[in-house]
């Protein structure tokens, strides 16, 4: 791992690290990466797709909480608001 | 009556303010006051919350009104990443340094109508992500049986709260740990329940297919106690499981545990931890247990799968958190860089490192190789537990490879701060409740460390941790 690779992970992950950090995190990951590199080990060819049988638990989008019940709860937690809405830079 | 904090139990507090031989005013005044005087020091609490007396007193008039509720004026600490409706709720985090939890997590709410008092939150991890309570944002907590030593983590604060004699019994959450190794490092009993057993809705999602909200005590009884308060299908957590509602009907007379003998030769593992632990299993055996000794063959994979598994779900549950909807916010030139410096200012650096991490085997190209194997695998070690419950009732293990470890001593160096998760991760990866009970001590530098002993059972077969639990504590 480089330089460049972790400064690629870190604004993939939107976040910002100094260089001196950068240096750090590349001795970190790459001795936590070849210790969990131990499962390469494990034939995982026979592996039964149905003990981690993923389905769908989201509920059906029906019955909503009536209209701005809470949106002022939720809106006071918001860095910056106005009227009534979250309020950031443009993206335009 | 005179009040032995350091004795007094759930159970026994209940009785006693029924009885009208203390008020619960009278005990929350105890705890306050302890908080008070040794809480600079050990810094289990990050906050005492400002109500507490009032809340006494309104247990004290429905005690007098004859009401029963399971927790009726018990004082209880909540760790910080727990939502309590109008109290700040921080995950020992800058990030939501000043967050008020806007509804309660149903945990809370069941604790609330069970009528227990909340004294206040505790310090963590950041996000629960170490195993020493060090990476808090608010300064690391001490262990009260030796304060140069950590109490563990991540729920370090809610276990140093109970062994300072500051609360009765706690919330904790564990992911791979959380609440059995710091109970371990404390001398406590704690419990993570059955994936699935008690609703997640209001605890902070750190990593989604692992974490479960659990009681932290001391006693079997005090954790069973709460755990049945708190336990239940709830159609606000989509993991939630209804056979958490249903009873256990089987009743065996005898019982097998099983020792799996080679996860207890994998290097690390500290030689009075060995010792105690095989005293333990002598003594079940003297008691009447079966004992048998089985092979897991993949659990020793566990922790690498985890450390995969957890870090990639930790990297999109944090994405949550970008200055725009909750929490700090620091502001640069555009959307982008708003982003940027709020989560590298407002995140520690452990939580940065397993953001970075899990983004790292989240990515294309390295998807297969990392997090698609760590599932492969876990599926592995789930069979390999359904496998080893069709020939035994329990498994036994030491809940930590060593006793508490000083603070400072592992915090530079990641890896082998992962490394105390390694027998309590299994559990998190195969989703099966397992508990933590106080099984002796080891000496170090004149001071007599807590050990633990680790019981796992089947999934939502809880009732026999606490049936064993409570035969293990009587010897």
């Amino acid at each position: 791992m480089e330089d460049k690779d972790i400064k690629k992970l870190a604004s993939l992950a939107r976040i910002k690290i100094s260089e001196d950090e950068g240096k750090g995190f590349i001795k970190d990951m790459e001795s936590i990466l070849s210790y969990v590199s131990e499962i390469g080990e494990v034939d995982t060819g026979g592996v039964n797709p149905e003990t981690l049988e993923l389905k769908n638990v989201f509920r059906e989008d029906t019955n909503p909480y009536k209209e701005g019940i809470f949106t002022e709860d939720i809106l006071n937690e918001a860095p910056k608001t106005e009227k009534g809405y979250i309020k950031v830079k443009k993206i335009l | 009556m005179q009040i032995d904090l350091a004795k007094l139990t759930v159970k026994e507090a209940r009785d006693h303010m029924r009885a009208g031989d203390f008020s619960c005013v009278e005990l929350v005044e105890l705890y306050l006051d302890v908080a008070k005087n040794k809480n600079g020091d050990i810094n289990a609490y990050i906050e005492i919350y400002d109500d507490v007396l009032e809340k006494a007193k309104e247990a004290d008039g429905r005690i007098k009104n004859g009401e029963s509720g399971e927790l009726l004026g018990i004082p209880l600490a909540m760790k910080d990443n727990i939502l309590v409706k109008g109290k700040k709720a921080s995950a020992s985090s800058r990030i939501l340094e000043n967050y008020t939890a806007v509804y309660d997590a149903t945990v809370t709410e069941k604790l609330k109508n069970a009528g227990a008092v909340f004294l206040g939150r505790t310090n963590m991890d950041e996000f629960a992500m170490g195993s020493s309570t060090e990476s808090s944002y608010y300064g690391p907590t001490k262990n009260p049986i030796d304060t140069d030593r950590v109490p563990g983590g991540s729920s370090g604060g809610s276990a140093a709260a109970l062994a300072m004699n500051g609360a009765l019994a706690s919330l904790g959450s564990d992911t791979g740990g959380s609440i059995r190794q710091p109970a371990s490092f404390c001398g406590l009993v704690g419990l993570k329940p059955t994936y699935g057993a008690v609703s997640r809705f209001g605890l902070m999602a750190m990593a989604s297919s692992l974490d479960q909200i659990g009681p932290i005590g001391k006693s079997v009884e005090d954790t069973e106690i709460l755990f049945k308060v708190i336990k239940g299908y709830d159609h606000m957590d989509s993991t939630s499981s209804k056979k958490a509602d249903e009873d256990v009907l089987e009743d065996k007379k005898q019982l097998t545990i099983g020792v799996p003998a080679n996860l207890l030769e994998m290097p690390g593992i500290d030689k009075d931890v060995l010792e105690n632990f095989n005293h333990s299993i002598e003594s079940l055996k003297k008691a009447g247990f079966g004992i048998k000794e089985i092979k897991l063959e993949y659990a020793k994979y566990s922790l690498p799968a985890y450390y995969i598994i957890m870090p990639a779900e930790v990297s999109s549950n944090l994405a949550r958190f970008d200055g725009v909807k909750y929490g700090f916010l620091k502001e640069g030139e555009n959307l982008l860089e708003d982003y940027l410096q709020t989560r590298g200012e407002g995140f520690g650096k452990e939580t940065r490192r397993r953001i970075m991490l899990g983004t790292y085997v989240l990515s294309a190209g390295y998807y297969d190789a990392y997090y698609n194997k760590a599932n492969a695998v876990r599926s592995l070690i789930i069979e390999d537990f359904n496998k080893a419950f069709k020939g035994v009732d329990l498994i036994a293990t030491p809940t930590t490879p060593t006793p508490a470890f000083k603070i400072g001593e592992k915090s530079k160096d990641p890896l082998a701060m992962y490394l105390s998760d390694i027998f309590t991760a299994p559990a998190n990866i195969a989703g099966i409740p397992s508990i933590s009970i106080p099984s002796g001590v080891a000496e170090r530098d004149g001071k007599n460390l807590p050990l633990g002993l680790q019981l796992m059972a089947t999934h939502f077969r809880e009732d026999l941790l606490f049936g064993v639990g409570k035969a293990f504590e009587k010897i």
